[in-house]
């Protein structure tokens, strides 16, 4: 039963990686179909066959006129017979001129575009990084849209015109309508600056700016700085916005209403935009009520497209096959080990209610080839079964312990933490540019010894490993110097032998915990980068910066596997995670939305919506079927992977929630928060009354129950530091560390 | 609206610019001013909306011009060196003309290199960890708090507590006792004990205030007797407690009109109290609380006030206290005291009426001490023990004489004196590895080389009358208050009932608390030691002193008058020296001695020359202040009956 990995499968790891990618990008490429719903006609609710058909075709061209332009020639003639393009076709539209929004990558990045990176969404192209001075042109394409105009002054009439209907219409439909009023707003005014009515820009938006949800007030202070065209230009943000339809979910009874009406007052000038700028998401049914809107919008880009959450998730555990071999070796040898593997199973299956035999929503094992288990793991992995049959049940009515790690003196300030799965080592990333590991147990951090030294040592001998270390290198903490901008992101390896540490300075480092030495430099953003972290096996790492790109990496190639695009505006990719199974990663951003990508293929499989400021943490659950995460607002919220839907809302913390963790068993969810407040939240119970019956799952309307109170099981107050990072031990301690603020 | 809106953002004013661009030379139209402001202050916006992305994931709530910089560098600008400050810049207006400038102090580099005062470096950034909140619960107890007991009291034992303390810290008299009454008999107040334990370490507080100690140490008192209460640990608390008032100076003894003297009586009584009934629990504490008792009659600069409860406080811990402690410390105790009661200058007529009080504690200290000892060696002998010479039989065997008066417990358990050697300071030239049992006879030599007659005890050389019983043995022992106006020398109207009444109602104080250590008993040794020691300046002298003094008394004189002690002295063979003891012989008019107390001193003491400070003597120990002494006396010492 258990797949035990064959010896040269890390061997083959790379050759195995290659091609898939290669095969995924081509994919992509040449049939961008399940995701590429960029429908022209916005009427129609389901996009018809052809028309993403044409949208690609337009991409494609796109990407040859700029090999072309970049004397690629080889790549330009691989690319034309894969995509079976002719010739003339591609002349036709670069004549054109309109051809939608046109990739354009850094030259660095055309390479590994084509042959690792999957373009993903129907967004990628238009999305992707916008900063070169030649793209001017795409820019001012993209812009042109707004080039047809009206009377300006006809504007507000227009708005207030459409303001008044949707106040006059039955309750039912008009929260659903006033959906309308930020989009279109800000196209308008966006519309007025493009066309140089600076004035009557203005005063449209001193006269309807109150009218906006209050969760969109970031965007309307960054729009109302905007007066100029020439501003536009340069605003990536109202780039992104103007490139990115606008996704709202109206019920069909709704939008009858609100066509019937437009075309009754030939009001072409909103329908124009409705038609070009938003992308209406229409369903059968109820429409929905106003607290059900209010909880799914607040993102940049609106509400995340139904179809887009449907593809299927494996959210289930991989099998973990090489555990029992061991430790049933280990019963064997000492009879007090008796009935341990047994209690593990039975626990995790309570856990994920999964059978014994296969977890249905488990990806297959070797989906993503996946690192084999060294002795040392093996042993680590005999470790942590110890542990975890000490491992203390948590629930509502048994708290754990928090300990506090809290860093005294850090003057330079403190920017990330992290603590190894064992809870032996800490992390710590400075604004100085430092990465500083401590030893939280009585185990001093050791060098290897050098070279020189590492000659003369028995090699036969059984403690090599342990004669391999340098004693007088012995100390509490080391320093780790390389970084030239604060770090921002530290992980350390589930082996615990490599640290990773993202940084301003736009590279990712992977230091040796052995030697204490920088050991590559992974340069590829191009941007700082927000934050990195290992896969739950090893090798595969994945960072997120502010280049609107997670990128995943393995740590033996300097150029990442994946680039995972899509995420809008200016947006930052402020957190990264890997599923449990490390066959997804989530990404969440400063456009307010997360999203889950597939490794494998590197297609985004999940959007969700619902914060209101930028996400700042992230966390599986450890049966990987749901995800918390955390933002500025102070809010968190829960989601259910395989449904794609927003299930709990916890609010209590008053400022942003910089880390969230799950217990080892799920049962608890622990939010740190820059409030110094730990909360603790009754999970398990939020889980357990989420009613997924098959109208919800399938329209993604789900009513929230507002029960945070009855969720919070308790908070705890630090004096004055902030929660930077939480983590709960093998047994169920909760940790926490931040550094002690003293102003 | 409009201006709400307008007030969103802080504007560049066209004439900034204008004298932006002045200053460096170019001259702009209104126009172009106009459009650059409004440029620059988009710009500005944008940079400040970036940047706040930078203070953000540096997770802080303040941007910093590090934050800005990064937003500048990150979108390919300049970026703006030299406000990398901590501290915020001052922004201040010319006082003529409408200028606005950022106050930048000129730094002297010279100054700032040569300077000394180099600030050291910041400290190392470390991790520290602690258990913030046990399984979920926070250790919200911060320390040196009241007992955790105490919040779990219920609600009618708080009310007995704040009733109970209210009533014996108020001002009513009858509620203060029956308070302590029932303080004394409760059975259901355990919980409550280390809540009182805690008003009663407040005595340190309320040092000025003579009436509150009081009241605490009633308490103290009242909780020791409390036959329910089980002390524990607390014992060491109460008894901290006590020892503050036995020995600080406090603060209502710099007022004479004060009777600290009193309270220092009354809690000295206690402990030797609380010595005697929970022996067990202070065991530990006995060597302590001896240790700090010398250290404080060794240090000449604290106030006689606190000398005097070291004196007090010795003597509450019995006779072999005062034996190991006082009477070693003596002689250079002696110098100062005298110093103080010689000077009779009128700025000093406080301090020596204090010296007086001192001198008459020591000397009922020294008296009981005698008496004690006398007493020991005589029941030791009478007990059929004769043929056992040295001090430690006599104590074991007063001890079994007299079981219903303090029920001794094993003494065996009693910790041997090498435990506490090491606690010794060496201070006045006690050293506990050196202390040796004094013979009786050159005890009282010594001692009377400095009191004189003032003692009240009196010793003869008599040979032992065969018909004397054990029981008679007390008769010796006479408490110095006893009106001698009787026959003083008929021998039995020294049957006084005084006497017995103190052997009955004060027993504990006659001997070793429970827990006095024995001696180091080198039976085999003792002769040779105490001859060897002869040599020392104290004994030798005070012996060759009274010998000199008396020489033409005689033995069968005093044998005669005072036949009352004897005891077979170790190294002069079994009948070979005895000492009468002799009341006090002034009467309450004090018209001075009547009866010389004589004795046949050891033939090889009469070479040994006189001692130093003998001729001082007599003007404290003798005949020159009789009165004075016996008006001291009569209050120095509230006596622990």
């Amino acid at each position: 039963m258990a797949a035990v990995q064959d010896g040269q499968m890390e061997l083959d790891a790379e050759k195995e990686t290659k091609p898939e990618i290669l095969s995924d990008g081509t994919s992509n490429l040449s049939g961008n179909t399940a995701s590429g719903t960029l429908s022209s006609s916005p009427l129609t609710a389901a996009p018809a066959g052809g028309a993403p058909k044409m949208e690609d075709q337009q991409t494609l061209i796109a990407v040859l006129q700029f090999l072309k332009r970049n004397k690629l020639t080889d790549s330009v003639e691989i690319l034309r017979r894969e995509a079976g393009l002719g010739e003339d076709q591609e002349d036709s539209q670069a004549t054109d001129g309109s051809g939608g929004g046109k990739g354009d990558v850094d030259g660095g990045d055309a390479n590994s575009l084509l042959s690792r990176v999957s373009i993903t969404s129907a967004a990628a192209p238009q999305s992707m990084p916008v900063k070169r001075a030649d793209d001017q042109p795409d820019v001012s394409v993209v812009l042109s849209a707004y080039s047809q105009q009206g009377d300006p002054s006809l504007y507000q009439v227009y708005y207030s015109g459409l303001k008044n209907f949707i106040e006059s219409v039955l309750d039912c439909h008009r929260a659903e309508l006033s959906q309308l009023f930020y989009p279109l707003f800000v196209h308008m005014y966006l519309e007025l600056v493009y066309n140089n009515h600076e004035n009557e820009a203005k005063a449209f938006f001193e006269k309807f700016s109150g009218d906006q949800e209050c969760y969109y007030q970031d965007d309307l202070r960054v729009l109302c700085g905007l007066t100029k065209k020439e501003h536009l230009k340069g605003n990536e943000v109202l780039l992104d916005f103007r490139t990115s339809r606008f996704v709202l979910r109206i019920s069909r009874d709704s939008y009858q209403l609100l066509k019937r009406h437009l075309q009754e007052r030939h009001n072409n000038q909103i329908w124009n935009i409705i038609q070009e700028h938003l992308y209406i998401d229409i369903f059968d049914g109820m429409p929905r009520s106003k607290s059900q809107i209010d909880s799914m919008s607040g993102s940049l880009a609106g509400e995340g497209r139904r179809e887009l959450n449907k593809a299927k998730v494996f959210h289930g555990l991989l099998k973990e096959p090489e555990i029992e071999v061991p430790l049933d070796d280990e019963d064997d040898e000492a009879e007090n080990e008796e009935g341990k593997p047994k209690k593990k199973k039975t626990k995790k299956d309570s856990l994920g209610s999964k059978s014994k035999k296969q977890d249905p929503n488990a990806p297959q094992q070797n989906r993503i080839p996946l690192p084999e288990l060294k002795d040392s793991d093996k042993l680590d992995k005999i470790m942590y079964m110890k542990e975890s049959t000490k491992r203390i049940r948590l629930g509502p009515e048994n708290l754990p312990s928090i300990c506090f790690y809290t860093l005294l003196n850090a003057y330079q300030g403190l920017t990330a933490v992290d603590f190894t799965d064992d809870s032996s080592l800490l992390a710590g990333g400075f604004a100085d540019s430092t990465v500083r590991v401590w030893s939280v147990t009585p185990k001093k951090l050791r060098k290897v010894k050098s070279a020189a030294d590492l000659n003369m040592i028995d090699k036969e001998s059984d403690d090599v490993l342990e004669r391999i270390m340098d004693e007088k290198t012995a100390s509490e903490s080391k320093i780790l110097y390389g970084h030239s901008g604060p770090v921002y992101g530290v992980s350390f390896s589930p082996d615990r032998n490599y640290l990773l540490s993202s940084s301003e300075d736009g590279t990712v480092r992977l230091w040796s915990l052995l030697t204490f030495t920088c050991l590559v430099g992974y340069k590829g953003h191009n941007y700082p980068v927000w934050d990195t972290q290992f896969s739950p096996f090893g090798y595969y790492f994945v960072s997120g910066g502010h280049d609107r790109v997670a990128r995943l990496w393995a740590t033996d190639h300097y150029q990442p596997l994946r680039i995972f695009a899509g995420h809008l505006a200016d947006v930052t990719c402020t957190c990264t995670r890997f599923h449990p199974n490390s066959n997804y990663v989530a990404t969440g951003s400063t456009d307010r939305t997360i999203r889950l990508w597939d490794v494998l293929n590197g297609n985004c499989v999940r959007i969700f919506t619902g914060h209101k400021g930028p996400i700042h943490s992230l966390a599986f659950s450890p049966n990987g079927k749901f995800l918390a995460s955390g933002s500025t607002d102070g809010r968190v919220l829960l989601w259910d992977i395989g449904h794609g839907l927003m299930i709990g809302e916890l609010k209590g913390h008053t400022d942003t929630i910089y880390s969230l963790k799950f217990s080892r068993d799920g049962e608890i969810l622990a939010s740190g928060s820059m409030d110094n407040t730990v909360r603790l939240w009754n999970s398990m119970k939020a889980f357990d009354e989420v009613e997924t019956d098959d109208f919800t799952a399938t329209t993604g309307h789900i009513h929230l129950p507002d029960n945070s109170q009855e969720l919070l099981l308790g908070t705890y107050h630090s004096k004055s530091t902030p929660v930077t990072h939480l983590h709960f031990t093998r047994r169920n301690l909760l940790l926490a560390a931040g550094a002690y603020n003293s102003q | 609206m409009t201006e709400r809106e307008e007030r969103r953002f802080a504007e560049v004013p066209r004439e900034s610019i204008k004298l932006m661009a002045e200053s460096t030379g170019v001259e702009l139209s209104e126009e172009v001013a106009a459009l650059l402001a409004e440029d620059v202050c988009y710009r500005l916006r944008e940079a400040t909306q970036n940047s706040s992305q930078f203070m953000r994931h540096a997770k802080r709530r303040k941007l910093s011009v590090e934050d800005f910089n990064r937003a500048l560098r990150w979108s390919n600008t300049e970026t703006v060196c030299g406000y990398g400050a901590q501290d915020a810049l001052p922004f201040r207006p010319l006082k003529e003309g409408e200028l606005f400038f950022v106050e930048d102090r000129e730094i002297n580099l010279v100054e700032l290199a040569l300077a000394t005062n180099i600030p050291k470096g910041c400290a190392e950034t470390m991790v520290r960890v602690h258990v913030s909140y046990l399984d979920g619960k926070g250790n919200l107890e911060p320390q040196g708090t009241v007992p955790t007991a105490v919040q779990s009291l219920s609600e009618d034992l708080l009310k007995y507590y704040q009733q109970i303390t209210r009533a014996i810290l108020g001002e009513d008299p009858h509620l203060m006792k029956v308070a302590l009454l029932d303080l004394q008999s409760n059975s259901k107040i355990a919980a409550l004990l280390p809540y009182f334990v805690y008003v009663i370490s407040g005595v340190k507080s309320v040092s000025h205030d003579l009436d509150q100690l009081n009241r605490l140490l009633h308490m103290v008192k009242s909780l020791v007797q409390n036959p329910y209460l089980y002390l524990g640990s607390y014992v060491r608390s109460l008894v901290s407690s006590v020892m503050y008032c036995i020995l600080e100076p406090l603060a209502a003894s710099i007022n004479p009109l004060n009777d600290h003297w009193t309270l220092r009586d009354y809690a000295a009584l206690l402990l030797s109290h609380i010595f005697w009934t929970h022996g067990d629990l202070v065991s530990g504490l006995y060597h302590q609380i001896l240790l700090s008792l010398q250290k404080v009659l060794s240090d000449p600069v604290r106030p006689l006030c606190s000398h005097y409860g070291a004196v007090v406080g010795l003597h509450a811990l019995g006779w072999k206290a005062v034996e190991r402690v006082l009477y070693p410390h003596l002689p250079a105790y002696w110098a100062n005291l005298q110093a103080v009661l010689d000077d009779y200058s009128v700025s000093n007529a406080q301090v020596k009426a204090d010296g007086h009080k001192v001198y008459g504690a020591i000397l009922v200290a020294v008296e009981r001490l005698l008496k004690m000892k006398a007493l020991s060696l005589t029941l030791a002998a009478g007990g059929g023990s004769a043929d056992l010479p040295g001090t430690t039989t006599g104590a074991v065997g007063f001890r079994e004489n007299s079981p219903g008066l303090s029920p001794p417990p094993e003494p065996l358990s009693e910790p041997p004196l090498g435990i506490a050697s090491h606690l010794q300071a060496g201070g006045a030239g006690c050293q506990w590895e050196e202390w040796t049992p004094v013979s009786l006879p050159a005890m009282y030599c010594e001692l009377y080389s400095f009191f004189g007659d003032s003692l009240a005890v009196r010793f003869s050389t008599d040979p032992p009358l065969g018909g004397a019983p054990s029981s008679r043995s007390c008769q010796p022992l006479e408490g110095r208050k006893e009106p001698a106006s009787g026959a003083p020398n008929l021998e039995n109207t020294r049957k006084m009932p005084q006497l017995t009444a103190s052997m009955n109602i004060s027993p504990r104080q006659d001997g070793s608390p429970r827990m006095e250590p024995q001696p180091p008993s080198l039976a085999a040794t003792v002769s040779g030691r105490s001859l060897a020691r002869s040599s020392s300046s104290s004994s030798s002298v005070s012996r060759s002193r009274s010998s000199s003094s008396r020489p033409g008394r005689s033995t069968s004189q005093s044998r005669d008058i005072f036949p009352k002690a004897r005891f077979p002295l170790p190294q002069a063979g079994p009948p070979a020296f005895s000492f009468i003891i002799g009341g006090r012989q002034m009467g309450r008019r004090c018209q001075g001695r009547r009866f010389q107390t004589s004795f046949t001193p050891t033939p090889p003491l009469n070479t040994l020359p006189p001692r130093a400070y003998a001729h001082k003597l007599p003007v404290i120990g003798r005949v020159s202040k009789p009165v004075r002494r016996w008006t001291c006396s009569h209050y120095s010492l509230h006596l622990p009956l």
